[in-house]
């Protein structure tokens, strides 16, 4: 009965999501305001709707109701609660109707709050929310309809897929999804402008702290995922290039831009075609990661089940969203073009250059995902492309972006002098260079020249970042926060970027066979494999090993890396133990048991990792911070008022 | 993942590193490019698939019995095609792969500086309202 | 303003290419070896482990080399077919018996029937890797002169037999 009311609840939703998408975008083109006032309920309805579909879902796992097919392949009875619920996502169906849940919220989100804006931009911005709403549901009732029964009903589940039995993995997707489907906010304003053809700096500081919050979840969702990966996979790596990171990763690149030149587009109503294009870009990347995650066009470790079908349906999806904003902007762009002058020396330009570096990246990335694809579809032969190709290609738009980044922070609009940029920029300069060469040296005795680099760009961003709030605090001036948020994301930055270069050049790396009592001596650092035990869990079993880290015989840690194998699934799963410090992780993973006590070990040495996932929660930390800036609630409160006074917010506006 | 397949017999695998380091770290930068074609997305350093410790131990032994390199590619290659190795070799096909980055970054520079050029002749206006 | 299309004109060629991809299969690798010569083993034979199976032993006719093991579960869903193709194929069907242990081994084809003229038992997969394997099951036409004219990947069936073998197979004989 109650999948029954589920299923209803999101046919219900499909519905309104329709009356939001359509009703709106046709009575503004016709002057009808009766019907675009029926966007705001509309979408509050659907949220409900949808939130009532998601919970029925839940009860299904919460309830072992195995009648559920989705459920049945999904959870078993002996699923510890917590994953049962987090199970409801944890495999394409349920994830589908949490994406639903989750533009739902941001749509309910962007219906409360846009009252400050003018009510036809706003309409219309809802509407196309509706439609891509639409669009999402269509294909989850069509082809991906998790409430489908099983008959006979079996008498328990196939269970959660181990790899997904893991505290940061049921975060992971929802925070993705935070991010994905916040920039639709942008996207939707984006084409609710190009309808009318008019870009006022009004949307532009509406939408971004929007970006703003989008592109936070996705620094979280991505970061948490490399942390999972880290410690899950057992393999120590914390970026792989696989084609489903690259799918969030192309998003976040994306979205980085769009952030700074919403900037420009703000101060000085320039790059607006540009920062258009963005937008429909950044939300157009998300469904193209869904896309290339869940119709099997690419390998992936992390691919769900990929149905042709279902491929199909997202592809034309992705053709019409993407295809039609991208025909509307070829029509409206040419008309958004302003002057306004810059120098060669100015925010803007520098502005400019992040965004031609973040998308020449992206672009990379893009390209070197699916050269694999343009490739086979062309009948010429099959390659992979993988780290060593990523890992070269990323730098050259990145380094320079780095370097010039530290600039960028400190120059001013329009145009600066050199000299007082160079004043200013000095001392840090002289201090990242000194840093950068000392920290390798000093600690790890060498370093080649890429190192020397990274080390030196990472110290130069932090140092960079940190001048204004030191100036600020030492002069006792205020700062707005927005300024706030820009230092204390291009810190986390900077110790990301450290982070990166030193785990990359400085981790050592032990894989070799072990018998109890052998020793592996890494970095200082004695591991002593001490024994073997069985070990109960509630769905599986494992064999758990027990290493004690010893520097010069005084016991720092004793790690116990397990070997799992769960009971329904049957597949083994590694579960490395890792001893984090801020300078430093200790993990030690055990491999394939080699016979008569042997066992393949794997130790590593990973210095400065934590920086890496520190640096992205820093950087999401920074957009936080920027996105409470007092300017855009008041700037926007003041700007409708004076709309509202001279009367010009008539819906046919 | 590992498949949900019984496993085949396994070697015990000699995972003693090799005494020479320049030898070793030319195994490992062998196997940390190679794909494993059993479980597709991850190395066959990192995989636990039977037929990655098969590939390692020829590959083992072959650096220990003093093939280069390009030899050791070469063998893979000519067994497995080009699929097995995670960097791309340079070849026609693969031309536009490698310099598609650079050339991006090429044009974004060239945007950048035509762009440069026309705004730095306008007025710089005042703040708009 | 024709640039302001750029991103469109990009966007169609990159959903040409997804609506290609949609129906290509990323995972399957072909074998370097189509269209080349059988590479040279020479194995112990299943059945009796002093003699050899050799490369020269299965050229001079159309032949089949399947890859199989009694630990793969492809290799249990084809079996059946295999035994009935070894009586009405008219060529003969070698195995490539990968990493297994001998006794299930032999036990298996007791149990399951032997489709095949001769096994090699490949113990430590080196020839298996010569032949670019990966995944059992994998058959191999080989043509008379040794010729590698078609590998399949995962369990023969009849569709898969009579859409990808037959017409190769015509094709050599001058059907």
């Amino acid at each position: 009965m109650i999948p029954e009311v589920g299923q209803f609840a999101l046919i219900l939703a499909l519905c309104l999501s329709l009356v939001q998408g359509v009703l709106p975008l046709t009575g503004s083109l016709l002057g009808r305001p009766d019907w675009t006032a029926v966007a705001r309920p509309a979408a509050a309805g659907q949220f409900v709707f949808l939130a009532v579909a998601f919970g029925a879902l839940a009860y299904a796992f919460l309830s072992d109701d195995f009648s559920v097919r989705y459920v049945a392949l999904n959870s078993n009875s002996a699923l510890p609660v917590f994953y049962k619920f987090a199970a409801v996502w944890g495999a394409h169906e349920g994830s589908m109707l949490l994406w639903s849940l989750v533009l739902a919220g941001w749509t309910l989100a962007v219906a409360a709050s846009s009252t400050r804006l003018p009510d036809p931009l706003a309409h219309r911005a809802l509407g196309v929310l509706g439609l891509v709403a639409a669009g999402i549901l269509m294909f989850t009732l069509f082809t991906s309809n998790p409430f489908d029964r099983l008959m006979p009903m079996p008498l328990d589940g196939n269970d959660l897929n181990p790899l997904l039995q893991d505290p940061a993995l049921v975060l992971h997707p929802p925070l993705l999804y935070f991010g994905y489907v916040g920039f639709a906010v942008a996207f939707a304003f984006a084409v609710a402008a190009l309808i009318t053809g008019e870009v006022d700096t009004d949307w532009v500081r509406w939408a971004r702290p929007w970006t703003t919050w989008a592109w936070m979840f996705l620094t979280v969702g991505i970061a948490l995922g490399s942390w999972w990966a880290y410690y899950e996979l057992g393999w120590g790596g914390w970026w792989f290039w696989d084609p489903v990171e690259n799918a969030s990763f192309m998003p976040w690149l994306v979205g980085a831009a769009l952030m700074h030149s919403l900037a420009v587009t703000e101060k000085r109503g320039l790059f607006k075609s540009w920062t258009i294009l963005l937008a429909i870009a950044a939300f157009s990347l998300s469904l193209l990661g869904t896309f290339l995650v869940r119709s099997g066009v690419l390998v992936s470790v992390h691919a769900f089940a990929s149905d042709p079908a279902r491929g199909l349906f997202i592809l034309m999806l992705l053709g019409v969203i993407t295809g039609s904003a991208l025909v509307l902007y070829g029509w409206r762009a040419p008309g958004l073009a302003a002057s306004g002058g810059f120098k060669l020396l100015s925010r803007e330009a520098l502005l400019l250059l992040n965004n031609i570096l973040l998308v020449a990246a992206a672009g990379g990335v893009l390209f070197g995902t699916l050269y694999p694809l343009f490739l086979d579809a062309l009948g010429m032969g099959k390659i992979s492309v993988g780290p060593p190709y990523f890992n070269v290609v990323f730098l050259i738009p990145m380094l320079p972006l780095v370097l010039l980044l530290g600039v960028g922070m400190h120059t001013a609009w329009r145009s600066m002098p050199a000299r007082s940029l160079t004043r200013k920029l000095t001392v840090p300069a002289i201090a990242a260079l000194a840093a950068g060469v000392a920290v390798p040296v000093i600690w790890f005795g060498g370093a080649s020249p890429l190192t020397l680099l990274g080390c030196v760009a990472g110290f130069w961003v932090i140092f960079a970042a940190l001048l204004d709030p030191i100036g600020s605090l030492r002069e006792r001036t205020v700062m707005p926060r927005s300024q706030w948020g820009m230092a204390i994301a291009h810190l986390g930055l900077g110790l990301f970027v450290l982070g990166a270069t030193v785990t990359s050049s400085y981790s050592i790396e032990v894989d070799r066979r072990a018998v109890i009592g052998d020793r592996v001596s890494i970095a200082g650092l004695d591991f002593v494999f001490r024994g073997i035990r069985d070990v109960e869990g509630p769905n599986y079993q494992a064999v758990e090993g027990e290493f004690e880290v010893r520097r010069n015989d005084r016991l720092i840690a004793v790690l116990t890396p397990q070997k799992r194998v769960y009971r329904v699934q049957t597949s083994a799963m590694t579960e490395a133990a890792i001893d984090a410090a801020w300078y430093r992780d200790l993990f030690v993973a055990l491999g394939e048991p080699l016979g008569a006590d042997a066992w393949s070990i794997r130790v590593q040495y990973k210095p400065l990792i934590r920086f890496i996932w520190l640096g992205c929660l820093v950087m999401a930390l920074g957009g936080l911070v920027a996105s409470t800036d007092r300017r855009y609630a008041l700037k926007a409160r003041s700007a409708n008022r004076e709309r509202r006074a001279s009367g010009t917010a008539v819906e046919t506006s | 993942m590992l498949p949900l397949l019984g496993l085949p017999v396994m070697a015990v695998e000699d995972r003693t590193p090799f005494a020479d380091a320049v030898l070793e770290q030319r195994y490992q930068a062998l196997i940390r490019e190679t794909r494993c074609l059993v479980c597709q997305n991850q190395t066959i350093a990192d995989s636990n698939a039977p037929l990655a410790a098969d590939l390692r131990r020829q590959i083992r032994q072959q650096v220990a019995d003093g093939a280069s390199d390009a030899d050791i590619v070469n063998y893979l290659v000519t067994r497995y095609g080009d699929f097995v190795l995670y960097r791309p070799p340079m070849k026609p096909t693969t031309w536009l792969l490698w310099s598609g980055p650079a050339l991006l970054v090429l044009i974004g520079l060239l945007v950048f500086a035509r762009v440069i050029y026309v705004r730095s002749r306008q007025p710089l206006d005042e703040e708009p309202a | 303003m024709w640039r302001y299309l750029i991103p469109v004109a990009l966007f169609v060629t990159l959903v040409w290419f997804f609506a290609r991809g949609l129906y290509l299969d990323p995972g399957y690798v072909p074998s370097p070896f189509v269209g080349k010569p059988a590479p040279a083993f020479s194995l112990p034979k299943l059945k009796d482990p002093a003699a050899r199976l050799e490369r020269s032993d299965i050229v001079g006719e159309l032949a089949l080399v399947n890859v199989w093991a009694t630990w793969c579960i492809g290799c249990q869903q084809e079996h059946a077919f295999l035994v009935q193709l070894a009586s009405s194929a008219g060529l003969p069907i070698y195995g490539l018996n990968w990493k297994d242990d001998r006794s299930q081994a032999l036990r298996w084809l007791e149990q399951l029937g032997d489709p095949y003229v001769a096994s090699g038992f490949d113990a430590s997969g080196d020839t298996a890797i010569d032949w670019g394997v990966y995944g059992a099951p994998e058959t191999f036409l080989l043509a008379p002169d040794g010729t590698v004219l078609y590998k399949h990947l995962s369990p023969l069936t009849r569709e898969i037999w009579s859409r990808e073998f037959l017409p190769r197979i015509a094709a050599v004989r001058g059907e």
